[in-house]
């Protein structure tokens, strides 16, 4: 019952005529055989004569293949004929042969480049005007709970405060503590040629506290919490949750979006505070074994040569980051389409992008800083 | 006439749970059969074991004379290639067309030449009522209707014996789903099917079942021709069939 594998030929050529019998099954996998015994015997301008008298019997790809060949012979005005016994054979012959199919409907038309670049801009226009239609809607709220304060979903912030900032404390200190230790380990060996090595405390306290510790921590957690706001909204819009939610009446801009953004935005000046933290405790580490500068002389240095400013313009950052972050990472997941390959390109999308927002509103912020003068 | 599919003292448990305690039935060649029951009964996961996803406890499924329950790999692969399945969702792979998806295993387990494939891909999207202007979408791009029809025709591709449904008709209107009947019929007729079905769609039941099986409470309670099962005294019979329609 299962397909056999057994097809034999015999074939005899004479008056410009071949005789060409086949004894076994006819199937997808016999197929390729046939179709070479039969084109190394075929000599050009010859007529065909298929015995399909032993066939027990044949598939519709063999019942394609034979009707194709019936086609070239009648294009070429040579003469075909077959005979066959089986009547099962028969009728999947026929079955084939009254299916007169347009097969130039399925020849796949390749859009030329003028026409996928324009389809590309489009839909990245499209998909910016997406973005700002979201921005609108996150906005309108934003305003929404601020005169309902009270269907503000405080349970949904605390968990995503815990899972997103809270259980992100260990690797934010941790690779901040390492940067800081190789920022002072890099710099203390410039420094010593001048013997400048108490300028170490100058150069960690500004670039820390300005730059680093909210760009580390950003990064961190787009690559963190962005990735996982993208993917579980993703995954919520393929199973139809979140349309389940729109027709209930819960809004996921309320239930989702905006506990996510309010969370991160609260955690993310702590994150950065925690960064600060652990950087300098790198940098002092450092500085302490490799140029001589005990703990005390490094806080008393920092606390002459740091200005205040410089540590709160880089908590005053974290807010935005978060907003970017979060923003990006959910519209990423609600962009999601129903299909898997989908949640992963979108994944990554949104860790890149929210990155180069980042660093893009780092580079406004260092631009209107620097021209207010702080 | 031959027997396709024979179960004998088939056995499942989960567990604590058993499932099914001891099932014998079997299929002929070229009827359609249809595994019935309340929710719950174990009718899917019966399918389930007919083309191994799912381990069998105890006894033994025969399909063209093998026992799934106990084979070997290469065994089990020349199988695999002699049937088709059609899952509830479709189950297309998403990240190909219409045309990759059907093309796929001709591509896979045959020496067949492109323009052959597309022919032979050309006929069963034809065959299954799909146009051909359809076989460059993706899954996603599709309504529900046609996704079962190009599940259908991917589970055709490789001219298969026989064919598993699992509730061909569920989650189509009621004209879609009387079409599908119908193409099933048809396709039976055409290529000489053997088709296996798990369904909960009354007409469809009606309209398309040669014989069929009814698990209820671990055991099959009724079998054979339709007529025969209602008239039965059994009170998932008389409640299923009896419901007004």
């Amino acid at each position: 019952m299962l397909s056999k594998k057994n097809l034999s030929f015999t074939s005899s050529f004479a008056n410009n005529r071949l005789d060409f019998s086949l004894a076994g099954e006819i199937n997808l996998y016999t197929l390729v055989s046939f179709e070479k015994e039969l084109e190394s015997k075929l000599r050009n301008g010859s007529e065909l004569f298929l015995n399909l008298d032993d066939i027990t019997s044949i598939d519709t790809a063999g019942a394609i293949y034979i009707n194709k060949l019936e086609q070239t012979f009648t294009e070429k005005q040579l003469a075909f004929s077959l005979t066959c016994k089986n009547e099962q054979v028969i009728s999947t012959l026929k079955t084939i042969h009254v299916l007169h199919l347009d097969l130039e409907e399925f020849v796949y038309k390749q859009p030329s480049f003028i026409e996928k670049l324009g389809e590309d801009a489009v839909l990245r226009m499209k998909k910016f005007v997406e973005f700002l239609s979201f921005f609108g809607q996150i906005s309108y709220g934003f305003f929404y709970l601020f005169k309902h304060l009270r269907s503000l979903r405080y349970k949904e912030i605390f968990f995503e405060i815990n899972e997103n900032a809270i259980k992100a404390f260990g690797i934010v200190a941790l690779t901040s503590f390492l940067v800081g230790v190789v920022m002072a380990y890099q710099s203390s060996v410039q420094l010593k040629i001048y013997g400048a090595n108490i300028f170490i405390v100058d150069m960690l306290g500004i670039s820390i506290f300005r730059e680093l510790a909210p760009l580390l921590t950003a990064i961190v957690i787009a690559g963190r919490s962005g990735s996982s706001f993208t993917a579980q909204i993703g995954a919520m819009k393929i199973t139809e949750e979140l349309d389940a939610m729109r027709t209930m009446g819960f809004d996921p801009i309320v239930f989702l979006v905006i506990p996510r953004i309010i969370a991160l935005m609260l955690m993310m000046p702590l994150l950065i505070f925690v960064s600060d933290v652990t950087g300098l405790l790198g940098g002092m580490l450092v500085a302490n074994l490799d140029l001589g500068i005990s703990t005390s002389l490094f806080l008393d240095r920092l606390n002459e040569v740091v200005a205040a400013k410089h540590f709160f313009v880089g908590i005053a950052k974290g807010p935005f980051f978060a907003f970017l972050i979060a923003s990006i990472g959910i519209f990423r997941g609600m962009l999601v389409k129903d299909d898997t390959q989908s949640i992963g390109i979108n994944t990554t999308k949104s860790v890149v992008e929210s990155i180069f927002a980042v660093i893009v509103c780092d580079a406004v912020f260092s631009i209107i800083f620097t021209n207010l003068g702080i | 006439m031959k027997k396709i599919i024979d179960v004998k003292d088939l056995y499942t448990q989960f567990g604590a749970n058993v499932v099914h305690a001891g099932l014998n039935f079997h299929i002929n060649e070229g009827e359609i059969y249809g595994i019935l029951g309340p929710s719950g009964c174990g009718k899917s996961t019966v399918l389930r074991e007919m083309v191994m996803l799912q381990a069998v406890s105890g006894g033994s499924i025969e399909i063209f004379g093998r026992d799934v329950a106990n084979i070997s790999y290469d065994d089990a692969q020349e199988l695999r290639k002699n049937w088709g399945v059609l899952f509830q969702g479709g189950a297309l792979f998403s990240s190909l067309t219409l045309y990759e998806n059907i093309a796929l295993p001709l591509q896979e387990y045959t020496k067949l030449d492109k323009n052959l494939i597309s022919e032979i891909v050309a006929y069963k999207i034809d065959i299954v009522g799909l146009k051909p202007k359809d076989a460059y979408l993706y899954p996603s791009q599709i309504s529900g209707g046609m996704k079962k029809k190009a599940a259908l025709a991917r589970a055709l591709s490789l001219d298969p014996k026989l064919l598993f449904l699992d509730e061909p008709t569920s989650g189509l209107d009621p004209i879609s789903a009387r079409e599908f009947d119908k193409l099933i019929l048809k396709l039976r007729d055409l290529l000489g099917l053997t088709v296996v079905m798990v369904s909960h769609d009354l007409k469809s039941i009606y309209d398309t079942l040669d014989r069929a099986a009814i698990i209820d409470n671990k055991v099959i309670v009724a079998q054979g021709k339709l007529d025969d099962i209602i008239s039965m005294d059994n009170q998932f019979i008389q409640t299923f069939f009896k419901a007004d329609i």
